[in-house]
């Protein structure tokens, strides 16, 4: 059993510095590993121990937002570009899975494309948050930048380094009360995508909203997302990854592990704490402890590994 | 649907009190602590009503008909739209769907 480098002082430090980073996805014998971009971006942070850096996942960038709970989100961005610029190996792809803008403006979104742009990984795939087809267009501005893998549908897959990746979309439609919803056309497409492919292959899903249900009161979930979950049931390893949230919440159901992600703009209420979701304000002091550092220990033999996130102070 | 939009446009812009004095008939929609108020209208046709965000958060104002649907509103933006036919009008705020309204025309 391997237990990566608990992070000394200094290091913890540097993390509550970058604490809107993402989240780095290792591919480990087989098996995803997760671990905290501060700290994979760390000299001490041995190469071999995590296998190659698969892709990195950005969330909830709300460029335009510029009220209490963080009047710089361009700042925090940046750094967090820093933090994946800074690793000793650059990964194949990054995943956004949405709120790239706070109001879906057209300018907002140039403004996240030039800071995004920072980036030496250039290859870059994208799931619109409710924030991003807000437009009058219902979605013009998010399509005519980030349409066309999907052909304007919202919906694609892709393999890299003989990983599944399958982008989903669950905020145009809602169900009464505002859960998320995949709809009949794109479960259809889903079925068609997975038919025929080996069970062993890892699969990575992401989508802005919560594919499962968190809390159903203020909407964190998705209505139907069961029904995509029952086509995935055979494979081997499935890795579900959303935003929405600004918090981590994990769970593990069979072979299927669901992560939603840290933004990089502001925190959110945990769930059902305080009159409704929305940004919260903390005191700058206060901030870095909402966040934490993740630590993972895995065994190679089999492949196997535990995230743990732990809070910084 | 042009005409509608170009309503709307008027009554966002500096116009609002000449497009108000346009059409005799306005109704008014309070977006607060993330619901709208009242939250659920009857209006004549012919009312142009008028959703007003003061909540801190950006709100959308869509019907599920496709009937109007504003672009996202920060705090203190507004959207308007002229009902001219009878009928009862569901709609949500996109970016929080628990928000549901309705505006009667009679």
């Amino acid at each position: 059993m391997i237990v990566t480098d608990k992070p000394s002082r200094r290091g913890a430090l540097k993390c509550l510095a970058y604490g809107g980073a993402g989240t780095l996805f290792t591919l480990s014998g087989g098996v995803l590993v997760a671990s905290d971009l501060a700290q994979a971006a760390t000299k001490k942070m041995k190469h071999a121990d995590v296998g190659m850096p698969l892709f990195v996942q950005i969330s909830d960038t709300h460029i335009g937002f510029n009220k209490e709970a963080n009047p710089d989100v361009a700042g925090t961005l940046k750094e967090s570009i820093a933090l994946v610029n800074a690793m000793p190996r650059q990964p194949s792809l990054i995943l956004h899975t949405g709120d790239i803008t706070q109001l879906s403006k057209p300018e907002q979104f140039d403004m996240a494309g030039q800071l995004l742009a920072g980036l030496k990984v250039s290859d870059i795939h994208y799931v619109p948050g409710e924030h991003d087809v807000a437009d009058a267009g219902g979605g013009k501005e998010f399509f005519s930048r980030f349409g066309k893998p999907s052909n304007n549908l919202g919906y694609y897959s892709f393999d890299s380094e003989g990983v599944h990746f399958i982008a989903l979309i669950n905020v145009l439609d809602f169900k009464p009360g505002g859960l998320g919803i995949l709809g009949a056309d794109q479960l259809a497409w889903l079925k068609k995508d997975l038919e025929g492919r080996s069970a062993s292959q890892p699969i990575v899903v992401f989508a802005h909203m919560p594919l499962w249900t968190i809390y159903e009161p203020w909407g964190w979930g998705t209505g139907d997302a069961e029904q995509a979950f029952a086509l995935m049931r055979r494979f081997g390893s499935v890795t579900v990854l959303n935003g929405h949230i600004h918090q981590i919440v994990s769970k593990v159901e069979g072979n299927i592990t669901f992560q939603t992600a840290r933004a990089t703009c502001f925190p959110q209420p945990a769930a059902g704490v305080g009159p409704g979701p929305g940004p919260l304000t903390v005191d700058k002091a206060e901030l870095p402890h909402m966040l934490g550092i993740r630590s993972i220990t895995y065994t190679p033999h089999p492949a196997t590994m535990t995230i743990k996130d732990t809070a910084l102070a | 649907m042009k005409a509608r939009t170009i309503v709307a446009a008027l009554c966002l812009s500096t116009l609002a009190f000449a497009c108000a004095r346009a059409t005799p008939e306005k109704s008014d929609v309070t977006i607060k602590n993330f619901s709208f108020g009242p939250n659920a209208i009857t209006v004549a046709a012919g009312t142009t009503v008028t959703w007003h965000n003061t909540d801190g958060e950006p709100h959308t104002v869509v019907s599920a008909d496709g009937l109007f649907r504003s672009a996202a509103l920060d705090t203190g933006e507004a959207f308007s739209f002229k009902f001219t036919k009878a009928g009862t009008f569901k709609y949500v705020c996109t970016i929080h769907p628990r928000m549901v309204a309705t505006v009667t025309v009679k």
